[in-house]
């Protein structure tokens, strides 16, 4: 599913009355991924959190960002067979922010750190929406 | 920062310590264990279950582990701390303790852990739990993160899986000294690199063991340690911080906040690196001893990897680290961290047989927890140097 980028409306809430874990999971939910921002930093926070981890600044601002962002580490994990090695990532988002996630499909071998990927939102029929991601040639 | 002089510097010691069922106890119940270990460390001093007054302790598989001790001691504890900052808790228990000692609170603590996760349920019983946005990827926890780590390690320093083998092979080394270490079968660097991938970098030889095991120290003030029935070993310095709980939240992947705990604690002993005659770090995983020694001080950052190739660690090396041969090579019971106060006290009063370094008057215990989120340092010294 893609990222809605065209949304600029971020700073309204979807789930109001929640806090701000399930309003991030009800915004990937609806194909959207939307992180609040720092207004100290600029950047935006991963994961969602009531006030700025830190400095508990105020976070009141829902905004959609890229998904780009750049390997900063990655472990290939051998389950015992037949389970395939996969690799486990963490990645620095452009806009701020660093996801524990996965790169499915991409060859475990072939990846670097530094290297240029895209996120994608996966929502399963059973389970917590997240974000995985793919290479990104285009960076 | 907190000063120098906050922390009740060589007022309290450790005035009994024993270990219990390492390896394979099978038969006994976690709390069974702890509560042998803590029996054994009060013979070790001379003093008995009525004259503990504060209990310090946190069992794998009872988060009221607190109240299941007094219980079966059968005792009435003024002071009872189940902090769980992951296997660092027993260093921040020492901590604790010192403070309530110090100021009257109580007059003897005993600090207990025991589990039987090797032969209860054959694998690691983690206390790890993952949050909203972790669980969905299933990360191979805790070892993918201390995977993590290391990748980020060898990434910037160009450190090698020949640097995380010297790590393996002296914790191995130093094993085949000591006849209470479950990992005495000697290991060969062939069978290192020969041995099953884990999580990339790690295989499965620099993973700490899964084994039963339990510990105790028992903590008095110094001048009531003085007249029971071991040389009292004292406690000179302590601090701990706490940086994350998930690996995608640590600040900088291969700087731990040992960096902070430790010059903290060596602030509170008055000494420093070049000082400290033993060490005994939570080797979790091997990327976890070098990553200790950079940020306690023993060599610089990124340096660690040719540090330990130097076999500076191993038997017969500069810097004696791990002497009971640690979580790689000796016991992990799921939280390793009371060990390496045993073994420090151990060496202090040179008890400690064919492993023993030679006139140790001073050493450092480091405790970790969590996914390198939790770090707890100790300066522990003899009489001589308080």
């Amino acid at each position: 599913m893609p990222i809605s980028s065209e949304d600029g409306t971020g700073s309204e809430p979807v789930a109001p009355d929640t806090g701000p874990e399930a309003q991030f999971l009800a915004h990937l939910r609806a194909g959207r991924l939307m992180l609040q921002r720092d207004p100290e930093t600029g950047r935006t926070v991963f994961p969602p959190r009531l006030r700025a981890p830190g400095t508990g600044a105020p976070l009141t601002h829902w905004a959609p960002v890229s998904g780009r962002g750049t390997i900063h580490a990655f472990t290939v994990e051998h389950r015992r067979p037949p389970a395939a090695p996969e690799a486990l990532v963490l990645v620095d988002l452009d806009e701020g922010g660093r996801v524990l996630s996965r790169i499915p499909g991409a060859d475990p071998d072939g990846l670097t750190i530094g290297a240029a990927v895209r996120a994608r939102i996966v929502v399963p029929d059973e389970g917590t929406p997240h974000i995985v991601f793919d290479p990104d040639p285009s960076a | 920062m907190t000063a120098a002089g906050a922390f009740p510097r060589g007022r309290t010691a450790f005035a009994g310590a024993a270990t219990f069922g390492i390896g394979e106890c099978p038969g006994y119940t976690a709390l069974e264990m702890a509560a042998q270990a803590g029996y054994l460390a009060l013979d070790d001093a001379g003093l008995t279950v009525a004259d503990v007054d504060a209990l310090f302790v946190c069992l794998p598989d009872d988060f009221l582990s607190g109240l299941a001790l007094a219980e079966y001691y059968g005792i009435r504890p003024a002071f009872t701390d189940n902090n769980r900052t992951g296997g660092s808790s027993f260093l921040c228990h020492a901590i604790s303790a010192a403070l309530a000692l110090d100021a009257g609170l109580c007059d003897v603590a005993l600090v207990t852990y025991g589990s039987n996760q090797r032969t209860a349920s054959g694998g690691l019983i983690s206390a790890l739990r993952s949050s909203a946005v972790e669980a969905p990827h299933r990360p191979m926890m805790p070892v993918a993160g201390y995977a993590l780590a290391a990748m980020r390690h060898m990434h910037l320093y160009g450190t090698s899986r020949g640097d995380l083998a010297a790590v393996a092979l002296a914790a191995n080394a130093w094993a085949q000294l000591n006849p209470e270490a479950f990992g005495r079968a000697p290991l060969t660097e062939a069978a290192y690199f020969a041995a099953r991938m884990v999580s990339t970098p790690l295989g499965v030889k620099d993973c700490c063991l899964v084994t039963d095991g339990a510990a105790a120290v028992v903590m008095t003030r110094l001048d009531r340690a003085r007249d029971l029935a071991k040389p009292p070993i004292a406690l000179l310095g302590g601090a701990a911080e706490v940086t994350h709980k998930e690996i995608a939240a640590m600040p900088d992947l291969t700087v731990t906040a040992a960096a902070r705990s430790g010059a903290r604690a060596y602030a509170h002993a008055g000494v420093v690196p070049g000082d400290i005659d033993v060490v005994q770090l939570y080797d979790a995983f091997t990327i976890n001893t070098i990553l200790f020694l950079e940020d306690l001080g023993f060599c610089a950052k990124g340096e660690g990897g040719a540090f330990v190739s130097s076999g500076a660690i191993a038997p017969g090396g500069s810097l004696p680290v791990n002497t009971n041969g640690g979580g790689l090579s000796c016991v992990h019971p799921g939280m390793y961290g009371l060990f390496t106060m045993v073994e420090a006290i151990r060496q202090l009063r040179g008890e400690a047989g064919a492993r023993q370094v030679p006139g140790a008057e001073l050493a450092l215990c480091h405790g970790n927890g969590g996914v390198l989120s939790s770090q707890a340092t100790l300066v522990l010294g003899t009489s001589a140097t308080v």
